[in-house]
């Protein structure tokens, strides 16, 4: 595995998909905010869980680039396109499986089971997320079908 | 005659009309929501519940309260409906407007079926609302408030980013008590579709935002609408919530004790605030109450003071004369720091400045008369055709189209509400230093142009004698500031001059010696209001000849009844303009009459607020009903400039505290960054 190049890759495909989904927040295509949604797991404090968000969510991205680089060390073949594959199976885990499994990992996410109590207020994200806006999966994927394109495209196999 | 203060006010049954209220969308099928009921829950719940809101006519406007959290408000009614809100900032489009439309506009009522009468009051100095309904078996007291929360009580809990609190409580007997909840987007123009989530909440998605309404009831949702109707005994209670988010994960707040635990949050919020007044005065319960008007209308997040949280609200029944106030006039600049600083409020004059030095940026030296809460340039006016209005009094108007005026006394309005810091105490930087100089630089080379005035008339420019007095104002703060040294690399000798060329212009040109008065307009022979600012600017003393011919001319020509008077002679058919009786009390006490003089008036005054103390733009000189909208920032502005005049005269301080020779120099060390 070529180390340097997968810190290189990692770190910019992470900022890419960061960047988009802010992005999409901000052009109103979801509500979702993903900084504030993993930093409420360690504070209850909305502008420290925004910034503690952004960071988990840069090291959880690049540490997740591995995975990519692995399949394509793997397959001793890469370009932009099998990125763009790999991203947009990645959006579809994240939003079939890792939204649902959300409620019971998120320690302040209520569930559409019990609703709210003192400790779990946070609105549950739905199926595919679209508790956060019906174009909210929209968002999630082509911010995965970057983030894979760019590994694609910048990281260098050994 | 006045509409008088009262406690109680009996007999106020909504008064129903002929009317049948129409559906917005009947598309959804009867559904049920089931929540977790509080310890406290009621005898019995029934998930039906007829309607009983939409047949009741229009309260009148001074049957309205207000609530708000300092980025929006919202107007509740003596009978128990909120009426009025726009999330998330007071400009953006209604979710309930049925103020200005019965049928389309939506609202959100909670009242007893049937009751004989309602009394209305604040908690003490807060802005958390209580209505008691007393009814032949029981009494029931609504509260409700928009939560305010401390940094430290919100660093420790995840809070909702807007939201309504509701908790309704059976003090007395037994009471069936209706809920009727009716949203309606976009000013009543778009449908609102209510999701049961199930133990979640009831979920509406509109435009960017997704409000969710918490209710421990069984709540029966159809045609758009949530209903329920329960029976409540003496010491039970429910907690109902509505939020609003437009970023998710949205906060679900919990109706159980911590509801209790945020409103008293909320209470100790405004009541810590309200205690900073140093206003010890007769009047002081009427000035802590405006001043806490005031600060809901301070859009926190920028600093900004709009100058309503309405819109088209008339100011005659049934006319066009219908404005959307919902934005930041410049204006109200020098009264408002005024008020502010004198109050001891130096944070909220200080951010208020420095989001006057921020708005104008891109317009610089230039400056517009109306900004949005943010800066940006207030909304181009669009007509809402399909509303009725208040009381029929169409159109209903979004956006101010008095934002292309041209109003040069905004200029003085500005540089004075910076002069005023700067006597005060406060450090103007050198990036306020240049903005000044600018806007002084602009005035000495268009104060000769004729410009809308204050009273913003759509039929052309005029030579307006306050205009005049206001660039004139101008000069002179500047030419003060740089004297004392507040103030560096001014063309000091340009300013003097010219200052001394409109000063003269004004004594010769705006003295009318055949009425013996000063006029509206240079050459004219007509009087409006704001001649009595004269005084208050300093350029003439209120017990000069000049003055008390003015002010003599006035009461004759615009004088409504023993108290009020109207702002301008061509003004007829509207209200009186509340803040120009407050300016009349304010010019008697700068020595404009005794200081007896001043206070009977201000406690004349006094009586035409609704029982809540809140006053609205206008008052009928007849009835002494509100007309405008509300409640006004500017008339609240007008009764604590008057009651602090009054409490300086009394103290024997010298007057015109805006003044560097009379400055009472707080907060030396205050500083203001542009």
């Amino acid at each position: 595995m070529n180390w340097l190049s997968w810190l290189f890759s990692g770190f910019l495909a992470t900022l890419a998909l960061s960047t988009l989904l802010s992005a999409s927040q901000g052009l109103g295509f979801t509500r979702m905010n993903l900084p504030y949604l993993i930093g409420t797991i360690v504070t209850p404090n909305r502008e420290k869980a925004r910034f503690y968000g952004f960071f988990i969510h840069m090291l959880n991205g690049w540490a997740f680039s591995i995975l990519y680089v692995l399949i394509f060390q793997s397959w001793h073949f890469i370009n932009w396109w099998s990125g763009v594959l790999l991203g947009l199976a990645h959006a579809l885990f994240v939003l079939t499986v890792g939204m649902s499994l959300m409620p019971g990992l998120h320690p302040r996410m209520a569930s559409e089971q019990h609703g709210p109590n003192a400790s779990r207020q946070l609105e549950p994200p739905g199926f595919m997320a679209l508790n956060y806006g019906f174009q909210t999966p929209l968002s999630v994927f082509l911010a995965h079908g970057v983030f894979g394109a760019i590994i694609g495209i910048f990281y260098h196999l050994k | 005659m006045g509409f008088g203060r009262k406690a109680c006010i009996l007999a106020n049954v909504p008064p129903k009309s002929a009317s049948t209220y129409i559906r917005v969308k009947r598309s959804r099928e009867e559904d049920t929501i089931s929540g977790a009921a509080n310890s406290k829950s009621p005898s019995t719940i029934s998930p039906a519940g007829g309607i009983h809101f939409p047949d009741i006519q229009f309260p009148e406007i001074q049957d309205y309260a207000v609530i708000g959290d300092c980025r929006a408000a919202a107007l509740v009614s003596r009978y128990g409906a909120v009426e009025w809100l726009c999330w998330p900032r007071f400009e953006k489009p209604s979710i309930f407007a049925a103020i200005l439309d019965r049928k389309l506009g939506g609202h959100w009522t909670i009242s007893p079926s049937s009751y004989q009468h309602t009394e209305r009051s604040y908690i003490p100095s807060t802005n958390v609302l209580q209505t008691r309904f007393i009814g032949p078996e029981g009494a029931v007291l609504l509260t409700d408030l928009m939560p305010m929360a401390s940094a430290a009580f919100s660093k420790s809990r995840v809070l909702p980013d807007h939201e309504i609190i509701r908790r309704v409580e059976c003090t007395e007997g037994q009471a069936e008590v209706k809920f009727d909840f009716s949203p309606r987007a976009n000013y009543g123009r778009n449908a609102v579709v209510i999701g049961n989530k199930g133990h979640l909440g009831l979920r509406m998605e509109c435009s960017h935002g997704v409000y969710w309404l918490r209710s421990p009831v069984p709540l029966a949702i159809s045609d758009g609408s949530a209903q329920a109707s329960f029976t409540m005994r003496k010491g039970e209670s429910l907690n109902f919530s509505l939020s609003y988010s437009e970023e998710a994960p949205a906060v679900l707040p919990v109706l159980n004790d911590a509801v209790v635990e945020r409103i008293q949050e909320t209470v100790t919020w405004w009541q810590k605030w309200a205690e900073l007044a140093e206003y010890k005065g007769e009047f002081r319960d009427q000035v802590i109450r405006s001043a806490l008007t005031l600060k809901l209308m301070n859009h926190l997040p920028s600093g900004a003071i709009i100058a309503a949280p309405t819109t088209s609200l008339p100011e005659k029944i049934g006319a066009e004369l219908n404005w959307d106030y919902r934005y930041c006039w410049l204006r109200d600049a020098s009264l408002t720091t005024h008020a502010l600083l004198e109050l001891g409020y130096w944070r909220e004059a200080g951010d208020f400045l420095d989001w006057m030095l921020h708005a104008t940026r891109l317009t610089q030296p230039k400056l517009r008369i109306v900004y949005s809460v943010f800066g940006e340039m207030a909304p181009k006016e669009e007509l809402l055709e399909e509303l009725t209005g208040y009381k029929n009094s169409r159109p209903v108007r979004v956006g101010n189209a008095a934002r292309n005026q041209l109003q040069l006394d905004v200029y003085g309005e500005v540089i004075d509400a910076a002069a005023q810091y700067a006597f005060h105490g406060g450090t103007l930087d050198r990036e306020m230093q240049k903005a000044l100089r600018g806007f002084a630089n602009y005035v000495v080379k268009h104060w000769e142009q004729p410009d809308a005035g204050i009273w913003e008339p759509r039929s052309g420019r005029q030579n307006h004698t306050h205009s005049r007095l206001l660039c004139w104002v101008a000069l002179d703060r500047m030419i003060a500031l740089c004297e004392k040294g507040s103030l560096k690399k001014a063309p000091l000798d340009t300013y003097k001059k010219q200052a001394e060329l409109i000063r003269n212009q004004i004594r010769e040109r705006a003295w009318n010696s055949e009425l013996q008065s000063y006029v509206s307009v240079l050459g004219g022979n007509t009087v409006d209001a704001s001649l009595l600012l004269i005084s208050w600017y300093g350029f003439e003393k209120a017990d000069s000849p000049r003055m008390q011919g003015t002010y003599k001319m006035l009461r004759e020509r615009l004088g409504k009844n023993g108290q009020l008077i109207n702002r301008s002679e061509d003004s007829s058919g509207e209200g009186a303009f509340a803040i120009c009786s407050f300016w009349e009390a304010e010019f008697l006490s700068l020595g404009g009459g005794t200081l007896e003089d001043a206070k009977q008036l201000l406690r004349q005054l006094l009586k035409f607020s609704n029982d809540l103390g809140l006053y609205s733009e206008e008052i009928d000189p007849k009835t002494g009903a509100a007309l405008g909208n509300f409640p006004q920032a500017f008339t609240h502005i007008g009764l604590i400039g008057a009651a602090l005049s009054i409490a300086q005269r009394e103290e024997g301080e010298q007057q015109l505290a805006h003044r560097p020779e009379q400055a009472t120099q707080q907060g030396a060390t205050q500083e203001v960054s542009a």
